[in-house]
């Protein structure tokens, strides 16, 4: 462990560093710990070392141009971001979607959530001491990467839609790809249930541990599958319903029981939920046009505050938009869904052993790049 | 069902405010009078152009008069498809830790706090998110302090994920959360003293 280590003889704690720099930490996160001997008695997160001010970024642009500024906070589920943009910008312009185009969004951020999830899981298992699932999980969701790369042009950093549409449709490779990938990964998830998930080194460290309450979750406004593993049946696609999600049958996947376990058991079965929804979605394809006809440069919403969410891989992401009427943001909220689940990192830690904690951390799914924005 | 239920408990809130400035009755005459005022403006407004330019002088004030803003009557349901919310609570600073309580005793989430810098009106407005686990309901409260030396009770005891988002508020927009507990800068450097939110703030 990097850092410093102070001595205070009095109580008999410690103060250590987390991080900034740590391999458990995802990326620049520093958690300043004060310790009695292995116990935690106080964590807390210290964020901004990657702070770009996206915020400010979206008020001196026009609408357009901040698109590409939506994958660069959540790297892992930068579908989901342009995602939750677009579609706040539409209801404050009112800018209809075509039907196929919707479809799309729906396949391509869908897709992007098995390749969050699977990064996820590879990495959360590596915190916990295990190397080879990461090459498995990095092997499936190469698959993915080739396959939205041939769509939307970049790997990780997608900036796919426009208003109005998304700027490129799929072909007959990508369709034939798409459900090539879902055959194979069907295989491969019962692999990683024998391999990990029934793994008893693994449920020793997850299970009953890391307890997040449901009153926690409120108080703190926890979503996504840190909710969903508190047993809260919340998912915005569900609750809020937007694009065409309505049209499609999957379940949410809940537990009861609130600890690491019940998180890790949510994202594992959400892969299949996303698998069904991009299968249904195939078949379902309508045809038709993908964007309008004339390209949206001018964007202008009237005056007034429009609020929009959508269920990213690691929660509810809102868009709280402020406009005057003119061509750019008066005002630009991004409501990011790890910024409020890393918030109850301090009282979830209390009195835990340091190792659980880090496995607690894994099971929050963080990605810096987007607390910080 | 859920939203009327919260609607009801809110409204709650704005009993004294009422005795005081306004009675509801009051209130609607006022709406009245401004729809009349409204019409008449316009009217003039017409006489204006027609008319010798000198009457021009006074045509701002007439005009102006209609888009006084009128005492929060109360929360406000609005258009959820278009707007993406339900209620529209507009509050004074020092009714929102009630609120809040109000709030969490119906089990509804925090989403989130900013700000929003209305540099014409010299004026700062903090705009709270809840939203709720069982039923969809987005109930927005907002307040408004002067832009000079803003300040708005904390609600960090009420919701403890309050803390970060009034930190970053702060951070942002320099608005003081009386009573809050560690009001050290989150997302800026730790000696940062500028708010680059504020339209005035030039990097």
């Amino acid at each position: 462990m990097n850092g410093l280590l102070q001595q205070d003889v009095n109580k008999e704690t410690f103060t250590i560093n987390l991080g900034p720099q740590h391999p458990a930490t995802h990326g620049v996160l520093r958690v300043k710990l004060v310790m009695d001997g292995e116990y935690i008695v106080e964590a807390e997160p210290v964020l901004g070392y990657i702070h770009r001010m996206h915020e400010k970024m979206g008020e001196n642009r026009t609408w357009a141009k901040f698109l590409p500024n939506c994958g660069r906070m959540d790297y892992l589920s930068a579908m989901s971001y342009n995602h939750g943009y677009v579609a706040a910008v539409e209801r404050a312009a009112a800018i209809e979607v075509p039907e196929r185009a919707e479809y799309l969004r729906v396949i391509t951020v869908e897709m992007n959530r098995i390749s969050s999830h699977l990064l996820w899981f590879g990495a959360f298992v590596l915190d916990l001491g295990g190397f080879t699932p990461l090459l498995y999980a990095f092997d499936d969701r190469e698959l993915i990467l080739d396959l939205l790369e041939s769509v939307t042009g970049s790997r990780l950093t997608y900036c796919y839609f426009r208003f109005g549409g998304v700027y490129n449709d799929i072909d007959d490779a990508f369709i034939a790809g798409t459900r090539e990938f879902i055959k194979r990964q069907r295989k491969r998830m019962p692999m990683y249930d024998a391999l990990v998930t029934k793994n008893i080194i693994l449920i020793k460290r997850l299970k009953e541990i890391g307890h997040i309450s449901k009153d926690m979750a409120i108080r703190y406004g926890a979503t996504g599958p840190v909710a969903r593993g508190s047993g809260i049946n919340y998912d915005v696609r569900k609750n809020e319903p937007y694009s065409v999600y309505p049209e499609f049958d999957f379940d949410v996947p809940v537990y009861e029981e609130g600890d690491s376990m019940a998180r890790y058991m949510v994202r594992m079965d959400e892969i299949e939920q996303s698998m069904r929804i991009i299968e249904q979605a195939l078949d379902k394809l309508p045809e038709g046009e993908i964007k309008p006809k004339k390209a949206i440069k001018l964007v202008k919403p009237e005056k007034g505050d429009y609020y929009h969410a959508v269920e990213a891989a690691r929660g509810s992401f809102g868009v709280r938009l402020v406009s005057d009427g003119k061509n750019q943001a008066y005002r630009l909220k991004l409501r990011s869904p790890t910024y409020s689940n890393l918030s109850l990192y301090g009282e979830a830690t209390k009195g835990m052993l340091l190792p659980d904690a880090l496995a607690l951390m894994g099971s929050l799914d963080l990605v810096i790049p987007e607390i910080d924005r | 069902m859920l939203l009327a239920k919260i609607k009801e408990a809110l409204s709650s809130l704005y009993e004294n405010i009422q005795e005081t400035e306004e009675t509801p009755d009051a209130d609607a005459a006022a709406a009245v009078e401004a729809e009349d005022t409204a019409v008449a403006s316009a009217a003039e407004e017409v006489q204006a152009e027609e008319t010798a330019p000198e009457q021009e002088e006074s045509k701002p004030e007439e005009v102006a008069e209609p888009e006084e803003p009128a005492p929060p009557p109360g929360p406000k349901e609005t258009d959820y498809k278009a707007k993406g919310y339900h209620l529209d609570v507009d509050l004074p600073p020092e009714k929102l830790p009630e609120a809040a309580e109000i709030l969490l005793r119906e089990d509804f989430f925090i989403e989130s706090i900013t700000g929003v810098d209305w540099i014409d009106d010299e004026q700062l407005e903090a705009v709270y998110d809840f939203n709720h686990f069982d039923e969809l309901c987005r109930v927005v409260l907002r307040t408004r302090t002067d832009r000079e030396n803003p300040a708005i009770p904390t609600i960090s005891h009420i919701y403890q994920g309050a803390n970060w988002h009034e930190r970053e508020t702060h951070d942002f927009f320099g608005i003081k959360f009386i009573d809050h507990p560690n009001l050290e800068p989150l997302l800026l450097p730790e000696d940062a003293d500028f708010h680059p939110l504020l339209k005035d703030f030039k990097a």
